[in-house]
């Protein structure tokens, strides 16, 4: 089990050797800064959905081998995200806070993006085991932040896309999918137990 | 970072230069996280693609500087780079895409078709275009309006000296451009990115301004298909998406014309599109531009520093309004 996390890290950090082999070698292409900003942000983007796909696969599939590697992908996702950000401030902007400000205040795309960011700290935070055994119930809820934070990802890329909208439309379309699956449990199981208890969930009610 | 050099030197020298010192830059840059990678060295080396000197073009022969007055002494853009990322969306969205996919392009031959507010309107062969211009290199810097530049080293001539040759009547007050349109050649055209074909124009007097030319050529050489060959417009003040590549239509009319990307998002780009670091694009800040090669952003100036030159043509527009 050990090893397996540690290979799943290990593969996680792929991307981000490529980034250093290639800011090493000279070979990020015409506009290095820019390769940084789009592989750390999709990385960010693409781990924070296999975060979320691994529910729906362990009900749909019964995969629950993958339930351990939750964590991990969500870490790694918040990895990246930092790593955008700091891409963004550092390489980027050059450490101007004023122009971060600014940007954070009058792009919406930037906006969002700074909002999904701000959303995973907490997530990240609380992701130690005794985060989750301290917080109980009040866990589950928190970590649903998740789902605000892969839409948020998501417009942040769509707004940002001048024209062809393609590559950001398949991960909305992904966004979607995991999200609606969910709500169609969850639909479901309120269904189910209204059925089961009409008088007690009209009461509660 | 700004290489000022105190006297001209050989362009192939600046070119190599530039390459060395951006590399210099990131290896500094990465220099923290360098240590991290020591183990994963063979495995890497599979995944990279490496740069591979491109296949250049053929020396185009006879070309003299220009005007020194509308040069700039700034060192120009590697080649590589200048050649390899581009935005033309005929060949994909991809800065990458027309290097890689524009190689389907047919530039011979090639003809031109002049009309609407001419007395000689016709559709000319692109070696008739040509024949009576002498080609002239002018060193332009290239504001993108996504805040990146270049310094390019162009081949061409004054696109006033063509229009006159096709005589403008007086109901000539704007000129339309066209890329060519065939999905064969340009595969980016299949999906309807943009509304094909892509499409620019010039008011009269902007057109006649001398630094308006067009060009066939980039570091004396025949221009490369992804840089818009074989006749491409350059107006170095205004964003770049107003130098229309590989033209084949210009049509003089009376009525502003139609502008792609005006027309896909209004708000965002502005048919005059001048370089304007006052206004902002609603995601971008213009304010200031990464020049390709540098690591730090540098400030972006009125009209792309040639404000000297043209700002009289804008004399009483509120250019915040008609940006
Ligand atoms: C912390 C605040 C953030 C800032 C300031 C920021 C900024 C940026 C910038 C400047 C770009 C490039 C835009 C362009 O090239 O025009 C970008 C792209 C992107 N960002 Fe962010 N971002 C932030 C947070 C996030 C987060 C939290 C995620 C995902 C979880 C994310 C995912 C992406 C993606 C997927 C792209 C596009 C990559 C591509 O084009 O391939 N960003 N972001």
């Amino acid at each position: 089990m050990r090893q397996l996390q540690a290979a799943v890290v290990a593969a996680g950090l792929l991307p981000l050797a490529w980034l250093i082999q290639g800011a090493v070698r000279g070979t990020l292409g015409a506009n290095p800064v820019e390769t940084i900003t789009h592989t750390t942000g999709g990385w960010a983007l693409r781990l924070l959905l296999v975060t979320l796909a691994v529910t729906p696969l362990r009900r749909l599939f019964g995969w629950s081998a993958l339930v351990p590697f939750r964590r991990t992908a969500g870490l790694l996702a918040f990895s990246y995200a930092c790593l955008h950000f700091a891409t963004y401030v550092a390489l980027d902007l050059g450490f101007d806070l004023a122009a971060v400000v600014e940007d954070v205040a009058e792009r919406p795309y930037i906006t969002v993006g700074f909002t999904t960011f701000l959303l995973l700290v907490p997530l990240a935070a609380t992701s130690t085991r005794a985060a989750v055994r301290r917080l109980g119930r009040r866990w589950v809820r928190l970590h649903r932040l998740v789902y605000v934070a892969a839409v948020g990802a998501v417009v942040h890329f769509l707004w940002l896309v001048k024209a062809d909208l393609r590559e950001p439309a398949i991960y909305a379309g992904i966004v979607a999918s995991l999200l609606g699956a969910r709500l169609w449990w969850w639909l479901s199981s309120r269904r189910a137990s209204l059925a089961a208890h009409p008088e007690a969930t009209s009461a509660e009610r | 970072m700004l290489i000022r050099h105190p006297e001209p030197i050989p362009e192939r020298e600046v070119t190599d230069a530039s390459i060395f010192l951006r590399r210099r830059q990131f290896l500094q840059n990465a220099a923290v996280g360098a240590a991290v990678l020591t183990a994963g060295g063979p495995f890497l080396a599979g995944c990279t693609d490496a740069q591979e000197p491109p296949a250049r073009g053929p020396k185009l022969p006879g070309v003299k500087a220009g005007p020194p007055a509308l040069a700039t002494d700034e060192t120009p853009t590697a080649y590589h780079d200048a050649t390899a990322y581009n935005n033309f969306y005929e060949f994909g969205t991809d800065k990458g895409d027309p290097a890689r996919y524009a190689g389907s392009l047919r530039t011979e031959p090639w003809s031109v078709t002049v009309e609407g507010e001419v007395a000689k309107p016709g559709v000319v062969p692109l070696e008739e275009i040509l024949r009576p211009h002498p080609l002239e290199e002018r060193i332009y810097r290239l504001r993108c309006v996504e805040a990146w530049s270049m310094v390019i080293p162009w081949v061409g001539f004054p696109l006033g000296d063509l229009l006159k040759r096709f005589e403008p009547t007086s109901n000539a007050r704007y000129v339309a451009f066209e890329t060519l349109h065939d999905p064969e050649q340009m595969p980016g055209q299949k999906r309807r990115v943009l509304d094909w074909p892509y499409r620019e124009g010039l008011r009269m007097d902007e057109a006649m301004h001398p630094l308006a030319i067009l060009a066939v050529g980039m570091y004396g050489e025949a221009l490369p298909n992804q840089n818009g060959a074989p006749l491409r417009l350059v107006v170095p003040w205004k964003y770049g998406f107003k130098s229309i590549k590989s033209i084949v239509k210009i049509r003089l009319q009376r009525e502003q014309p139609y502008t792609s990307w005006n027309d896909q998002a209004p708000r965002e780009y502005g048919f005059h599109a001048n370089v304007n670091p006052e206004v902002d694009h609603p995601r971008w800040s213009q304010k200031r531009e990464r020049r390709i090669g540098d690591y730090r952003k540098r400030p972006t100036l009125p009209f792309n520093g040639y404000g000297e030159q043209v700002a009289s043509l804008y004399a009483g527009m509120d250019l915040r309004v008609l940006f």
